[in-house]
């Protein structure tokens, strides 16, 4: 169980140097059903993990990531990336019912 | 000497020194988890109880924060009391019992099922707001005898193993039971994610799974005795911090 999935992304506003190699944290609310759980009544919960988790930085593609059933349910994310430009991060993701979910935060470059 | 008459009127009591929340019992790894709020995964309930909080429910169209305004400052310690005494059932409350409560009495609004996600969140939300203060039990004497039973059922044998609650966490604390250390059962850090859990979850959740664990039947989620217990637990948790929401493997 994950608390209702709506995206969210702290919206602090970070700043960093031009160049400077930052680290971007993203915690997902999600149940990440791995589909090999049987219910109470002895049925298998169907599968309901995230497939993919993309993030944009000013609309560019700077990290990718499939996710599979062995990842525990709100998975935790960190990567890192070079401040360009001040913009906005985006994260999109989405999961086996198909439901695409997006969160974003600026960044501020100086 | 004086050390002798001490353990001699303390029998497996953990002496107040080495009272140690489950926290310090843990690997460095689900230490940090915890501490990190951007990797501790019960702050996702923490945001969510905020939200809620400023939402208006049931036909009276109120939220938490038309009567109580700013969590940070109305609900600042109301954690390191609770269970308190409710003057109209005459009974021991929980927090959860008590957001129930308000949601009956002062929004007309449904009361939230036991261990709902909405429920968990805004009870993190409101044990928050009380983090890292010491728990200091509520100095109500109509409490005693509630917590005098929640004593006896931490001390009686339960189940098919017939073991107590004491049993393991005053006599065999810091020892293991299989591979995992067997803390001092402080409920510190409540509603905390478990990681076996995969979710987070209550303290009554977490009592259920001890009376499961020694093969004894569950109350029900709600049951007095949950509370009575919960009571005892904190009065024997004084002094220590509030940590909610926890990590716990």
């Amino acid at each position: 169980m994950s608390p209702s999935h709506d995206a969210r992304a702290d919206q602090r506003t970070k700043t960093a140097a031009r160049g400077e190699i930052i680290e971007i944290r993203a915690l997902v609310a999600h149940p990440m059903e791995t589909g090999y759980r049987e219910g109470p009544n002895g049925a298998v919960i169907p599968r309901n993990i995230i497939k993919r988790f993309v993030c944009k930085y000013a609309g560019e593609e700077v990290f990718a990531a499939e996710l599979f059933p062995a990842i525990a349910a709100n998975p935790y994310i960190a990567f890192t990336t070079v401040a360009t430009t001040t913009g906005t991060l985006t994260f999109e993701w989405i999961d086996d019912q198909g439901e695409v979910q997006a969160a974003s935060a600026e960044i501020t470059v100086t | 000497m004086l050390m002798l008459m001490l353990w001699g009127s303390a029998v497996a009591q953990t002496p107040p020194q080495d009272k140690r929340s489950g926290f310090e019992f843990m690997s460095p790894q689900t230490q940090a988890m915890q501490t990190d709020a951007s990797s501790n995964p019960g702050m996702l309930w923490m945001i969510d109880g905020e939200r809620l909080w400023q939402q208006p429910q049931g036909s009276a169209d109120k939220s938490c924060a038309s009567c109580h305004g700013t969590a940070a400052k109305s609900m600042r310690g109301v954690a390191t009391r609770y269970p308190r005494f409710d003057e109209r059932s005459r009974k021991p409350i929980d927090l959860a019992g008590q957001i129930n409560l308000c949601r009956q009495h002062r929004q007309s609004a449904p009361p939230l099922a036991h261990e709902s996600d909405e429920l968990l969140a805004l009870s993190t939300y409101v044990a928050h707001q009380s983090h890292g203060m010491p728990i200091t039990p509520a100095v109500d004497s109509r409490l005693r005898p509630f917590r005098e039973n929640g004593r006896r059922w931490f001390e009686r044998r339960l189940g098919q193993l017939q073991l107590s609650c004491a049993s393991c966490h005053d006599d065999r604390a810091g020892a293991r039971l299989g591979g995992s250390v067997i803390p001092q059962a402080h409920p510190t850090g409540y509603p905390l994610y478990r990681l076996e859990w995969q979710t987070i979850g209550s303290l009554q959740r977490r009592l259920r799974g001890c009376l499961v664990g020694v093969r004894a039947e569950p109350f029900e989620f709600g049951a007095p005795e949950y509370v009575d217990i919960e009571l005892f637990l904190m009065s024997r948790a004084a002094g220590l911090k509030i940590e909610t929401p926890a990590v716990r493997p």
